[in-house]
């Protein structure tokens, strides 16, 4: 009936499980009945779960990004502490068992739900502003594409309180992986994990490849696109060309475990070098998929304010292009050790040391535009500059382990681990917390906290140096990853300093969320609100909206004479709102409930075949496939907002700014 | 550019008589790989050659009967992602030969 699941895999004998079970039940229970009180079911049924408008999908990707945020800094900081405590004969407080599902769980989170999950939110929030576009292109799909994201992201926290968790690393290389080695529920929830959120992600990269190349506005060429919706297209590229590649990969795992096939297994005429070779041809893409966008956070944070236009817009695109086509040809840099010869290892060695030229070159249009122009030290500076002086350091390091000759030394060390972290944070965190500080006014229409913002980058900032500089020591002293327990004294105090630095990004974490209840603590005062919806005096077209935006984002449609549109308009004195109309009736997608049911489906699909309950993936895949088609049968899923509506709304805004512009 | 969510500009949406004609010869394609492999018949590495040509031939009929492309102009944005595509699946798969098999000349695997 239940198929393999029984009350022996509820890990009651964990008591470091069943504290944190009863913490997220105490939270769970407190937010449930908080929003009972409140009487906010409804309102939160109608106008955010089910709705398809990319604004209020955007904060969802960013609600499910911060709580990846939380757990798999968790799952860090008792990797640190394990570490600094389980040296000469100490096992530390976690068990091999434990700590390896401990590591597997941080990559498999921070990767999937926390960068992806915050990059799409970025996508949907900034991209169809920036274009001047109402929505994006598949609106349904957009919702379809979250309610995939954040069951995948529920399936992996289920997995700490029903049976366990991967513990094969965040990619489950076979043979490990296969049965004969990993006979537990682990490695299948990672799989269903990864193969329902990759629909998901590649949804999201149709979508946004569709809407950038189909809705941009009148007079927007690809030339006068801004470089966030560059790196937004660019991105959506590689998401559609990889992830099918992973996709693959993962099922060719799936059916080794769940029909006995042979396609990695030791015996059989398995081949497991294929898994790494195809896991990394999405795996290195993949890298870049997160980056890019960060890139094109930078490149409209830095000219806001320097108070000066983008410095190369042009090399900048093309840099990004560039980095997007070389992004697939460098994926053997992840195993130069596996036992390829010279030539293959010197060609993809060469092709990595070759993406650091338009990289450098992105970097050298931040500096020039910073040069010379009236640079604010603003909370979302502090990102930027931060991120430039660290990703140069990862890059650099970068740059080292593409020497084959020097990856055979470094392969598998802390120093990969040091070299990731300083990209995948110093580049891709700080660029998403840069973006949000910067697009939050926008999205809310009050600003966050600027004290706390800096204080939180602080943290930030030092607690990464400290956290992994020891890393890169203790991978030239020959410490492997993820270890469970050593004995060497030398690595001690390093190993210490690395945790010293966890506790600061503990407090970074802290200071982020101390952030955000001051900033909705003091929305309602003056100096907070964004009434103008131009808070940093910007350059791109989200910013002519009302912050936050109406409905849909624009009620006439501007027209694009010139990169930057907006600042274009302001400096010329075209009103790019068109204020005063004449309106007409707006043609809007209705929100829908199919999303979440497919997406709920899903889940139960995925938890049913994890646990070999097979009527209950049979009727799970029915409710699919009854949602799907009910909703391609359903004909009402569009309503004109009536033009009276549009004008409404519009006069109340142009009143605000009147009232803005007398003071 | 269209923000209208209705329209349908650009492609065509194939008629009852292009998806049975393009269903029946991706099931042909389908069963002939399953024989060939089935029925022992070619040497191995004919083997291995013919399923991948009908693969080939298979994303072929896909593309035509159930993707809907074509050579007409509307189409001119689909043929460049294709070719796109095209690219990149080269490079994968290039890529792939000449990592395994250099890799399986040293390893000594195969």
């Amino acid at each position: 009936m239940l198929g393999r699941l029984s009350f022996a895999d509820i890990p009651l004998d964990v008591p470091i499980l069943v504290g944190t079970f009863l913490g997220v039940a105490v939270m769970g229970i407190a937010v449930l009945g908080l929003v009972t009180y409140y009487g906010k079911w409804g309102y939160l049924w109608k106008e955010w779960l089910t709705s398809v408008d990319h604004k209020r999908l955007a904060v969802m990707y960013v609600v499910v990004a911060l709580l990846a945020l939380v757990r798999g800094f968790a799952d860090a900081i008792m990797m640190r502490t394990q570490l600094a405590l389980a040296y000469a004969g100490n096992p530390g407080y976690l068990p091999p068992h434990h700590y390896d599902q401990i590591f597997s769980a941080h990559g498999t989170i921070m990767i999937f739900f926390m960068a992806m999950a915050f990059m799409t939110a970025l996508f949907n929030f900034v991209v169809p502003l920036q274009i001047g576009a109402r929505d994006v292109a598949f609106p349904f799909l957009n919702n379809l594409s979250f309610w995939m994201t954040a069951v995948a992201f529920a399936l992996v926290n289920v997995s700490l309180f029903i049976g366990e968790f991967s513990q094969c690393g965040w990619l489950a290389y076979p043979p490990l992986s296969e049965t004969q080695f990993s006979p537990g529920v682990g490695v299948d929830y990672y799989i269903w994990a990864i193969q329902i959120s990759g629909v998901g992600t590649l949804l999201t990269g149709v979508n946004f490849f569709v809407t950038i190349v189909k809705m941009r506005a009148p007079g927007m060429t690809w030339m006068k696109m801004p470089v966030f919706t560059w790196t937004a297209f660019c991105s959506s590229v590689l998401i559609m060309v990889s992830f099918p590649v992973l996709t693959v990969a993962v099922a060719l795992l799936g059916l080794d475990r769940y029909f006995g096939m042979h396609f990695f297994t030791n015996d059989g005429g398995g081949n497991q070098m294929l898994y790494l070779n195809m896991i990394w041809a999405w795996g290195h893409p993949e890298v870049y998929i997160l980056v890019i966008p960060a890139f094109g956070v930078f490149s409209e944070v830095v000219p806001a304010f320097s108070r000066k236009p983008l410095f190369g817009y042009a090399t900048m695109v093309y840099a990004t292009c560039a980095i997007m086509v070389l992004s697939f040809v460098v994926w053997v840099h992840h195993f130069f050790t596996m036992g390829a010869g010279a030539d293959v290892n010197a060609f993809f060695g060469i092709a990595t040391m070759i993406i650091s030229i338009p990289t450098g070159v992105k970097l050298f249009n931040w500096l020039f535009t910073m040069y010379k122009g009236r640079v604010e030290f603003h909370a979302t500076m502090y990102w930027a500059i931060g991120f430039m002086i660290t990703f140069t350091i990862g890059g650099m390091t970068g740059v080292m382990m593409a020497i084959p000759a020097a990856d055979f030394v470094l392969h598998n060390s802390l120093f990969l681990i040091a070299h990731f972290h300083n990209v995948i944070i110093g580049g891709v965190y700080f660029g998403y917390i840069c973006g949000m500080n910067f697009w939050f006014p926008k999205v809310f229409g009050f600003k966050l906290n600027e004290a706390w913002g800096k204080r939180a980058f602080w943290c930030w900032f030092v607690g990464f140096y400290f956290a992994f500089v020891p890393l890169y020591v203790l991978g030239f002293e020959g410490m492997t990853r993820r270890l469970n327990h050593y004995d060497n004294a030398q690595w001690h105090p390093w190993l210490l300093i690395a945790e010293v630095g966890a506790v600061m990004i503990m407090f970074g974490i802290v200071c982020q969320v101390t952030q955000l209840y001051v900033s909705v603590r003091d929305m309602k005062l003056a100096e907070n609100r964004d009434e103008t919806g131009d808070p940093w005096n910007a350059r791109s077209l989200e910013w002519s909206t009302s912050s936050p935006p109406p409905p849909y984002n624009f009620a006439i449609v501007p027209h694009v004479h010139e990169l930057d549109a907006f600042m274009h308009d302001k400096e010329n004195g075209i009103d790019t709102r068109q204020a005063g109309g004449p309106y007409q009736p707006i043609h809007m997608p209705k929100n829908t409930v199919a999303g979440f049911f497919v997406g709920a489906f899903s889940f139960v699909l995925g938890f049913a075949a994890i646990w070999y309950i097979w009527w209950l993936a049979v009727i799970a895949l029915v409710g699919i496939f009854a949602t799907v088609i009910a909703r391609s049968a359903n004909q009402d899923v569009d309503y004109y907002i009536p033009a009276e509506e549009v004008a409404r709304i519009e006069n109340e805004h142009t009143r605000k700014l009147m009232a803005q512009a007398a003071e | 550019m269209s923000t209208d969510h209705s329209a349908h500009g650009g492609s065509s949406h194939g008629s009852a008589g292009s998806y049975v004609i393009g269903f029946v010869l991706a099931v042909i394609l389908t069963a002939a790989a399953f024989m060939v492999v089935m029925g022992h018949s070619l040497s191995p590495s004919a083997t291995l050659t013919t399923i991948a040509a009908l693969a080939a031939v298979q994303v072929v009929v896909h593309l035509v009967f159930f993707l809907h492309m074509n050579t007409t102009s509307e189409q001119a944005w689909n043929n460049k992602v294709f070719l796109f595509t095209l690219g990149f699946v080269v490079i994968l798969i290039v890529g792939t030969l000449f990592i395994m098999g250099n890799t399986a000349a040293h390893m000594m695997s195969r």
